[in-house]
């Protein structure tokens, strides 16, 4: 057990517990809030893995944005002050599913890696810092790169025109 | 660094995420189900980057494409939640909740068009 094994075990014993928290809480805000105490366990895996802009990136994308939006959506639909008993299912089939899929998913790394020890990579071309990974972004990933541009700007238009009311009705008056 | 241990709690985030998606009604608590799942995927790709490239490494071919795609995966999620909350919120103006198992599936039935008066019928 080095200090990297500690650190991930505790880091991922958080995640864990917050994403069971995420899921089970019956407060529509708390459960948010756990999500950003998930997330940012993770961004904290991601830096003991020696994957620096990645944990960064995740810290600003994820905790910094998509929280946030998620966050919006709860106050523009319902903002309950306190727990709300209607938000489950009965349990038993996600249950099922859910603990089917972890649970197998986890059999089959135990099995596959055991107890096997790696060494973190150190050096210069260790970390993944943005440096690096800038450079491999734009020497080999560039097509998918800008692919992926579109596709946020395909979906802003979406978005925008999906929340607006008045496209879909100017529409259907005009084929009246 | 033992790789189990990350494999491990990134097995269980899905397996967690999978279980939200199936259990939960409003549909924002849904797509933070669908987050954790895609962060799941995002810690076996930083975890299979680090192992990997250790071993690697002797070779000379080392990379950093597995952290390259979580990046594309943090990108592609965000647009994914974007899109998915403006069809949220246009579902709860539509119809006054956001919870996924009392939307219809099918079209409504003709005679329960909300509109049509008598003097449409008799403009067509």
């Amino acid at each position: 057990m080095t200090v990297a094994d500690v650190l991930l075990l505790g880091l991922g014993a958080v995640a864990v517990g917050a994403g069971l928290c995420v899921v089970t809480t019956a407060h529509l805000v708390r459960a948010g809030l756990y999500l950003v105490v998930c997330l940012g366990a993770l961004a904290g895996m991601f830096l003991v893995l020696t994957a620096e802009l990645v944990a960064w990136v995740q810290v600003l994308i994820y905790v910094g944005a998509v929280v946030v939006l998620l966050l919006f959506a709860v106050m523009l639909t319902r903002a309950p002050i306190g727990a709300s008993g209607d938000l489950d299912r009965p349990g038993w089939p996600g249950l099922l599913v859910g603990a089917g899929a972890g649970l197998g998913l986890a059999a089959l790394f135990v099995d596959a890696y055991r107890w096997t020890s790696v060494s973190l990579p150190d050096g210069p071309d260790g970390p993944g810092s943005a440096g690096v990974l800038g450079g491999e972004l734009f020497r080999s990933w560039v097509l998918p790169f800008e692919v992926l541009s579109v596709l946020l700007l395909a979906a802003l238009v979406g978005a925008i025109i999906v929340s607006r009311p008045d496209v879909g009705a100017s529409d259907r008056g005009a084929e009246r | 660094m033992h790789p189990v241990v990350p494999y491990v709690v990134a097995a269980l985030l899905f397996g967690i995420g999978g279980f939200g998606v199936l259990r939960r009604r409003n549909a924002i608590l849904l797509l933070m189900a669908v987050e954790l799942m895609l962060n799941s995927v995002n810690l076996v790709l930083v975890t299979a980057s680090a192992t990997v490239r250790a071993t690697l490494a002797a070779a000379g071919t080392a990379a950093h494409t597995g952290q390259v795609f979580v990046l594309f995966i943090i990108v592609i999620a965000a647009a994914e939640v974007g899109v998915g909350l403006a069809i949220v919120l246009q579902l709860y103006r539509l119809r006054g909740s956001a919870e996924v198992d009392t939307v219809p599936l099918a079209d409504p039935e003709p005679d329960r068009e909300p509109e049509p008066g008598p003097e449409r019928v008799v403009v067509r």
